[in-house]
C-alpha cells in the first residue's frame, strides 16, 4: 500500500531535497521508520533517542493529528498522505548563522 | 522610548463616522459584510502587534488602512538594510530608526483617524499582561519561539485571541488560537525545538513576498475576528507552500491535557520563556561544543607567513557565491560522507558564516581523528570585521 510522506522545508535537508517519498507500509510508524531508514539522518530529527516521536513534531495522517488516532499505530491505506509539521518561529528573520 | 504604557482614557464607542470617514472606507460600507455596523466595530476595535517586522509589515498596512481604530506596536528592533528586502512598511530613509516608531509614522500617514500607540519595548513575562490587556486582538508576529510561548500563555491568561502566522523560507503557518473552547499554541506544540535541532543555519533565509501573504492571512483573520463574519481558522492550521503555490488545512484540536488550556491546567503564571526554550538572553545560543579557535587576525598573520593551512568552508555553495575565503567547500551536511576528502595531516582552518555550523564541524572532525584543526572565531562576517572589509557581510 502506497503512502505518501510530505517533507517539511526544515527537514529537506535531510531528504536531499525531495519534498515527498512514498513508501509502502500498513502504519503510520512504519512509513516513518522508512523514510528514516532511507535518510538516516532525519532520524534524530523526528526520534528521541529513546525512539519516541518527538515533542514538536506533528504527524498527521490526510488531515487528523495522530496523536488523535491511534498514534504510530494508525492503520493507513492506499493513497493516504502523512505530513510532517515541526514548529516553524519565523516571523521576520530567518537568520543564517 | 516608549517602554511604559500610557494608560489610554477609556474612550466611549464611536457610533458614527465623519463624511470623510465614509469616503475613506466606503468600498467596505457598500459591501453587506461590513457596512456601516462592521466599520464602527472595526473603528472600535483594539489590536497589537507583536512584532513589526515581516508579518507586521502587512498587518499593519491592512489593518492601519481598513480603519481598526487603535493598534499597538510592539517591537525593540531597529531598522536595518537586510529588513527592506521584505518588511515592506519601511523606506531606505528608516534603517537606524526603532521599527515600531517608524511603522507608527508610516502607519498614521497611511490612515490619520485611527490612534497608534508603538512600544519600543521587548515583550517579556514582566510586561506581557500588562501590554495585552488594553486590546481585544493579539497578532503574533514574532519570530522566536520563546515570544510565541509567552504570547500564547499570556492570551490564555487574558482570555483574549491570538491570531497566529509563522514562515520559514517558502512555507508559512496560520492559525487563530485562544478563542473559547479552540485549541492554543502549546495544544498544537506543547515544546519547543531544543535549540539547534531544527535546522536553522544553511536552511535560513525568507522569501521577500511569503510574509506579505501569511501577514495579509493573519490580517484578513483580525478582521473577520472583529466583524463576526465568516470562517475563522479556529481548530485549523493553514499551510502554505509558496514553491508549490499550494494551501493545505490540517485539524486542529483542544488538547484535554493541555497544561495552558486544559481542564487540569498546571500553568497559571507566565514563566522564564528563555529557560523553557532553551536559550538565553538575545544573543544567538553559543555553540553547543567547545573547540579549538582561531582569530580571524591570527590566520591572516599565518597565511601571510606562508604557513600551510588548508581552508575548509562548511556553508552552503549559494552562499560560497557572495563571498570567500578561497577555501574548499564542503558543506555541513556533507561533511561525514565528504570526510575522505580531507588530509587529516595537514593543518585545518574551518569557517562559515558566523562560526556556529562550523564549530560543529569542527567537533565532528575531531571526533573523526583531526587533530590539527581550528574553527576561524565569528567566521567570514568577524573576517569582513576584523582582516577584510571588501568582503560581503550578509
Amino acid at each position: 500500500m502506497a503512502v505518501k510522506i510530505m517533507i517539511p522545508t526544515p527537514l529537506r535537508v535531510f531528504t536531499g531535497k525531495r519534498d515527498s517519498a512514498e513508501f509502502s507500509a500498513a502504519t503510520v510508524g512504519e512509513a516513518l521508520g522508512n523514510l528514516t531508514t532511507e535518510f538516516g539522518e532525519l532520524r534524530k530529527h523526528l526520534y528521541t533517542d529513546d525512539g519516541k516521536l518527538r515533542a514538536f513534531v506533528n504527524v498527521y495522517l490526510n488531515d487528523e493529528d495522530i496523536r488523535y488516532l491511534a498514534k504510530e499505530n494508525t492503520p493507513t491505506k492506499d493513497g493516504d498522505t502523512i505530513s510532517i509539521v515541526p514548529s516553524i518561529a519565523g516571523g521576520s528573520a530567518g537568520n543564517a548563522n | 522610548m516608549a517602554t511604559t504604557i500610557q494608560p489610554q482614557a477609556e474612550a466611549k464607542p464611536a457610533t458614527a463616522l465623519s463624511n470623510e470617514e465614509i469616503l475613506r472606507y466606503s468600498r467596505h460600507l457598500i459591501m453587506p459584510e461590513v457596512g456601516m455596523e462592521g466599520q464602527l466595530k472595526l473603528k472600535n476595535a483594539k489590536v497589537l502587534l507583536i512584532g513589526t517586522g515581516g508579518l507586521g509589515a502587512p498587518l499593519g498596512l491592512y489593518l492601519a488602512a481598513a480603519g481598526v481604530g487603535r493598534l499597538g506596536l510592539v517591537d525593540f528592533d531597529v531598522v536595518d538594510f537586510t529588513n527592506l528586502q521584505r518588511q515592506v512598511t519601511f523606506g531606505t530613509s528608516d534603517v537606524g530608526k526603532y521599527k515600531s516608531e517608524a511603522a507608527r509614522i508610516r502607519l498614521s500617514n497611511l490612515n490619520p483617524d485611527i490612534h497608534i500607540d508603538s512600544f519600543e519595548t521587548q515583550l517579556t513575562s514582566a510586561n506581557a499582561l500588562e501590554l495585552f490587556k488594553d486590546f481585544d486582538i493579539i497578532v503574533d508576529g514574532t519570530d522566536n519561539f520563546p515570544t510565541r510561548y509567552l504570547v500564547n500563555d499570556a492570551c490564555i491568561l487574558l482570555g483574549k485571541p491570538n491570531v497566529y502566522g509563522s514562515i520559514f523560507r517558502f512555507e508559512g503557518q496560520a492559525t487563530v488560537f485562544g478563542m473559547p473552547d479552540g485549541p492554543c499554541y502549546r495544544c498544537l506544540y506543547p515544546e519547543p525545538p531544543p535549540p539547534g535541532l531544527v535546522p536553522s543555519c544553511a536552511e535560513g533565509g525568507v522569501l521577500g513576498v511569503l510574509p506579505g501573504i501569511v501577514g495579509s492571512i493573519q490580517a484578513m483573520e483580525t478582521i473577520k475576528l472583529i466583524l463576526g463574519r465568516g470562517d475563522n481558522l479556529v481548530g485549523r492550521l493553514l499551510l502554505f507552500d509558496a514553491l508549490a503555490m499550494k494551501f493545505r488545512e490540517l485539524k486542529l484540536r483542544k488538547n484535554p491535557n493541555c497544561p495552558m488550556c486544559g481542564p487540569h491546567r498546571t500553568i497559571h503564571q507566565l514563566i522564564d520563556y528563555y529557560e523553557f526554550c532553551g536559550v538565553r538572553g538575545e544573543e544567538a545560543p553559543e555553540p553547543n561544543v567547545q573547540v579549538p579557535e582561531m582569530t580571524p587576525r591570527e590566520l591572516k598573520s599565518r597565511l601571510d607567513r606562508g604557513d600551510d593551512l588548508f581552508i575548509l568552508d562548511v556553508r552552503e555553495p549559494h552562499e560560497y557565491q557572495i563571498c570567500n575565503l578561497k577555501g574548499a567547500l564542503i558543506p555541513l551536511g556533507e561533511l561525514p560522507r565528504r570526510v575522505h576528502e580531507l588530509d587529516s595531516s595537514r593543518e585545518i582552518v574551518a569557517h562559515c558564516r558566523s562560526g556556529k555550523r562550523s564549530a560543529e564541524a569542527v567537533d565532528f572532525l575531531r571526533k573523526a581523528g583531526f587533530r590539527k584543526i581550528h574553527n576561524l572565531k565569528g567566521g567570514i562576517l568577524a573576517w569582513s570585521d576584523e582582516v577584510d572589509p571588501s568582503v560581503p557581510k550578509y
